[in-house]
């Protein structure tokens, strides 16, 4: 199949719902039908697969820095609360 | 919600570090993603009783995150919201001699060595920082906190279709910053793919 098409236009418009099983079934049908008869559609999908996967895996290596005591303490204030809040009526801890 | 002692700490170190990440991202600063994360959990506690559908936890949460976020945004500068247009990320084709190639990186292999890895990752760190907010919002939702569509949609009051949409172009963006550095990593012999 010659590459370039407006079939190859439509296929880049919904690679990422049928990366994401989004698609419907006949046009997940059509989709992979095409991929497999056009090279160059296929390698373009699978690229945008991986950078997909590689955003899954993606953790930012900034982290936050450590708590300042009365930020902990009006956490741990409000959490508390938030406890005794849930407890039905009566209940003891 | 556990009232034990531990559950306070682990909620704590969990969520605090994931809201940050996330407000880093989004707003770009240091400082607003440790206040990001403070307010954000303060608020989480003082509306627990609000949170309806626990399985949902993560999105409440993310939710929160995003208001404050938007906030400090509004604080700092107004930047207009750039579109970007699915036609800029078509790959190039060649159609020297007759035959079409793609060009594109090799993606056969992405890099195994540790160091290597640590700079692709890098390279999508920057990638995602340097989307307009409206992308990059919806792929840190969608593909870094794994949401899904509806959660996503709900969270920036969007509609399923404009999350797709958005995500889509945000996707395009980050292969293509991708395909640049691992065609740095080929060399020019190997830049053009059939």
């Amino acid at each position: 199949m010659p590459h370039g098409t407006d079939e190859c236009k439509h296929i880049f418009a919904t690679l990422s719902e049928y990366l994401d099983l989004e698609l419907s079934p006949e046009a997940c049908r059509e989709l992979q039908a095409h991929l497999a008869g056009c090279a160059p559609c296929g390698e373009f999908a699978e690229s945008l697969r991986k950078t997909v996967a590689l955003c899954h895996e993606y953790q930012p290596s900034e982290m936050p820095g450590p708590i300042s005591e009365a930020a902990r303490a009006r956490l741990q204030e409000a959490w508390r609360r938030a406890v005794a809040a849930r407890k039905p009526a009566g209940a003891h801890s | 919600m556990a009232g034990r002692p531990e559950a306070f700490d682990r909620f704590v170190e969990h969520f605090r570090a994931r809201i940050f990440q996330y407000s880093w991202l989004m707003c770009g600063h240091r400082e607003d993603a440790e206040e990001v994360s403070q307010e954000t959990l303060l608020k989480v506690f003082e509306n627990f009783d609000q949170l309806r559908e626990p399985q949902h936890l993560r999105a409440w949460v993310l939710r929160i995150a995003k208001n404050f976020c938007l906030m400090k945004r509004r604080r700092s500068q107004f930047a207009p919201t750039q579109e970007l247009s699915l036609d800029e990320f078509m790959p190039v084709l060649d159609h020297n001699g007759g035959q079409v190639k793609l060009q594109i990186a090799d993606w056969s292999a992405l890099p195994e060595d540790r160091v290597l890895r640590h700079e692709l990752r890098a390279v999508l760190g920057k990638a995602i920082a340097a989307l307009p907010d409206i992308y990059r919002s919806v792929v840190l939702l969608r593909d870094v906190e794994e949401l899904s569509t509806e959660e996503t949609a709900q969270i920036l009051d969007l509609t399923a279709d404009a999350v797709k949409t958005r995500l889509h172009r945000a996707r395009m963006a980050i292969r293509q910053e991708l395909d640049s550095y691992l065609k740095t990593m080929e060399g020019p012999v190997h830049a053009t793919r059939n």
